[in-house]
């Protein structure tokens, strides 16, 4: 891996402590083991793409980290904090600090938009309705939602609005890490690309830390800086271009099948646009250029 | 570690979370002493000083001073971000609104001090802030009221309508197959018998039973204060024949097996399965309701029967223990005292009932829309109009029986 020239952030400090340290995990479910000494590392600040096959164990491992399913063994440490050893007042506290977009956004159906953004916040806070209602139409300006929106239900929004008021309500508690599950799944193309956008801006202005399982190819190359890969029970971590050096069959597959071509072309399309912008030529004329060179050998 | 597709990293997408970061962590440490005001006078200027955390857990303290504001005599007022500790977007709304308040009365607000992360993160505020419109006002509500009977009413009836028509289609598809009995499917129909009928003889066995030892007992209670305890055996005999045994089991059968018809009916429907047969050619009406029609009218009359044995037999161990009646003369007076037509009534009603419980089983599973929660709102509904259908039609058949004299 060339990692060597940054290990140091930008700013010139040394890389902070993990957000998300997961050692030596193991989940099962009966005789079937999903995880088997897995090592999964979140840094501060980035979007880490999961990947894997259908049932690999990728919505597990999500699950497990933020608490819904418990590890037969591991450790599993979350903001420096050992998530096992939590008392429940602790572990109330942490909860504060992640949200969590489910597939279908999981909104309450009895509520509107605005009172499921405002559940988090009546639970957690003791904010006035008033600064409460102020936060909520904030955060469903901020997740790209019109105003009218506040006072629907969710049976009345489309499937992308519905992933959005589900992000908006993740976001409700100003959390440092975000958890999506198939954040674009069952959107179409142009929706996908507006939501995967949504999602990098979001991580940027609010210095999010992301954590997404996919299986959209586009999202992985526009938006996430390393993918963890799910195969065998366990995790191997990179960026694309790490991952496709290795040997692995799956991964092969995965990245250099059709789609993945496909999403790699759009990639390196859109870098060759931003590569025209003042600021964006450093970045690509080290990137696309090279790794494509690199594709064609293979 | 570097992604040469992604152009923002390395750039500055990990540095405006730094800072953030670092500042949480010193909210930890600080979090019990709450977002801080000063406010103090520079000439003309209000200056605002902020300080300490101001998170979403911790601004509730300062957001009615800041609301609530009234500067006197200033022109310009200063919001000096400078000794901020932790900052998140409920701290930024606050201080844009406080802004946005202060500009609308005419006075100059600028920011200084703070991080460039936290001023971009008002900037972030700034523009996406919404006026979201105000929840629609409670209606009167009497309009209310009468808007719901009139809807709820029209619903009714509505339903009615689809029912009956379910129920014509029902009996068209079972004389077209009663036409040619090839097309019934024996293995559905044994299942289904299995599953509405052996499977329910335990519950119905135990609740009829029990009903038997009270009606004994209640009976023999009254009876034997003017020294008629014998004719507990007609009451038993009659009350367990006629309704009881009947009653109970049809009701016992509409919360079992007519929700179970809703709900497998109502969850194929939600996977689309219903309209995967369709497109295969195969009539749902002749796959998913004609055996469950057909079985449970074939079943109920005989869970009925077993309903009623269990019944006799909890009325005639009642009798036993508690009044001293034998068996023998427990079956002598019941052969005597009891008319078979007891027995006659309760069985005719047995298809009857059978048939609406399971019509109304698959017609509300087949009311079910792309949803999952309809498929409960739909199984309470099958399962609340079955058991009134079925009391309402005890009652008609009451009135027959006492018309006819049996």
């Amino acid at each position: 891996m060339q990692t060597a020239p940054d290990q140091t952030a930008p700013d010139g400090r040394i890389r902070a402590a993990p957000v998300i340290e997961v050692r030596g995990l193991r989940t099962q479910f009966g005789a079937q083991v999903i995880h088997d000494g897995l090592d999964f590392l979140v840094e501060p600040g980035e979007i880490m793409g999961v990947v894997g096959g259908s049932g690999a164990g990728k919505s597990v491992l999500l699950r497990t980290i933020i608490g819904l399913i418990r590890p037969a063994a591991g450790r599993i440490t979350v903001l420096g904090r050992d998530t096992g050893r939590l008392a429940a007042a602790e572990a109330r506290a942490m909860q504060r600090r992640w949200g969590v977009l489910f597939q279908d956004g999981a909104l309450f159906s009895s509520l509107t938009v605005e009172q499921n953004i405002e559940v988090p916040l009546k639970e957690h806070t003791r904010l006035r309705p008033q600064l409460r209602r102020q936060i909520a139409g904030l955060k469903i300006g901020l997740v790209g939602l019109p105003p009218d929106s506040a006072n629907k239900y969710p049976a009345q929004l489309s499937g992308g609005m519905r992933k959005r008021a589900g992000l908006a309500r993740a976001l409700a508690l100003d959390p440092e890490i975000l958890f999506l599950d198939e954040p674009t799944a069952g959107l179409d193309p142009i929706g996908a690309n507006k939501f995967d956008e949504l999602v990098q801006e979001l991580s940027r202005a609010l210095g999010l830390t992301l954590v997404m399982v996919t299986h959209d190819l586009n999202s992985l190359h526009a938006i996430c800086h390393r993918i963890s890969v799910l195969i065998d029970k366990r995790v191997k971590v990179g960026t694309i271009d790490e991952l496709m050096r290795l040997p692995d069959a799956w991964i092969q597959e995965y990245f250099r099948g059709p789609r993945g071509r496909a999403a790699l072309a759009s990639d390196e399309r859109r870098s060759q646009d931003r590569g025209d912008q003042p600021g964006g030529i450093g970045d690509s004329e080290a990137g696309p250029l090279n790794a494509g060179g690199e594709r064609e050998d293979a | 570690m570097r992604n040469p597709f992604n152009p923002w990293q390395g750039r500055d997408v990990v540095a405006p979370g730094r800072p953030r970061a670092a500042a949480r962590r010193a909210e930890a440490s600080s979090t019990s002493s709450g977002a801080r005001l000063g406010q103090r006078r520079d000439a003309d200027c209000l200056v605002l000083e902020l300080a300490g955390p101001w998170t979403t857990l911790t601004v509730a303290a300062q957001d009615v001073v800041l609301d609530t504001l009234a500067p006197n005599g200033v022109r310009r007022v200063r919001i000096d971000l400078t000794a901020l500790e932790a900052f998140d977007t409920a701290g930024a709304l606050l201080v844009h609104r406080t802004a946005k308040q202060l500009t609308s009365r005419g006075l100059e607000v600028e920011l200084s001090g703070g991080l460039k992360a936290h001023r971009d993160l008002i900037e972030t505020v700034r523009s996406h802030d919404l006026d979201c419109p105000p929840p629609p006002p409670a209606r009167n509500p009497l309009v209310t009221l009468m808007a719901h009977t009139g809807r709820s009413t029209f619903f009714v009836l509505d339903e009615a309508v689809s029912l009956i028509n379910f129920l014509g289609h029902t009996v068209i598809v079972l004389i077209r197959s009663l036409v040619r009995p090839s097309r019934i499917r024996v293995t559905a129909l044994i299942n289904q018998m299995e599953r509405t009928g052996l499977n329910a003889m335990p519950i119905v066995g135990l609740v009829s039973f029990l009903i038997g030892v009270v009606l004994a007992y209640q009976g023999a209670d009254q009876l034997q204060k003017f020294g008629a305890e014998i004719f507990t055996v007609n009451l038993v005999g009659v009350g367990v024949l006629r309704e009881m045994a009947i009653l109970l089991t049809a009701i016992i059968v509409a919360g079992r097996s007519g929700s179970a018809f809703t709900a497998q009916i109502g969850t194929m429907k939600v996977n689309e399965e219903i309209d995967a047969m369709r497109t295969i050619g195969l009539d749902p009406m002749e796959v998913l309701v004609l055996p469950r029609v057909v079985a449970l009218v074939l079943v109920l009359p005989l869970l009925t029967f077993y309903a009623d044995i269990m019944g006799l037999l909890g009325g005639a161990v009642m009798a036993n223990w508690a009044l001293d009646i034998s068996f023998f003369q427990f079956a002598r007076q019941f052969n005597v005292g009891v008319p078979v037509w007891s027995f006659w009534v309760g069985m005719i009603k047995a298809p009857v009932f059978a048939f609406i419980i399971a019509v109304i089983g698959c017609y509300e599973g087949f009311k079910v829309s792309i949803s999952a929660e309809s498929v409960g709102q739909r199984t309470t509904a099958a399962v609340v109009e079955a058991i009134f259908l079925v009391i309402v039609l005890d009652a008609l058949f009451s009135i027959i029986f006492s018309i006819l004299g049996i």
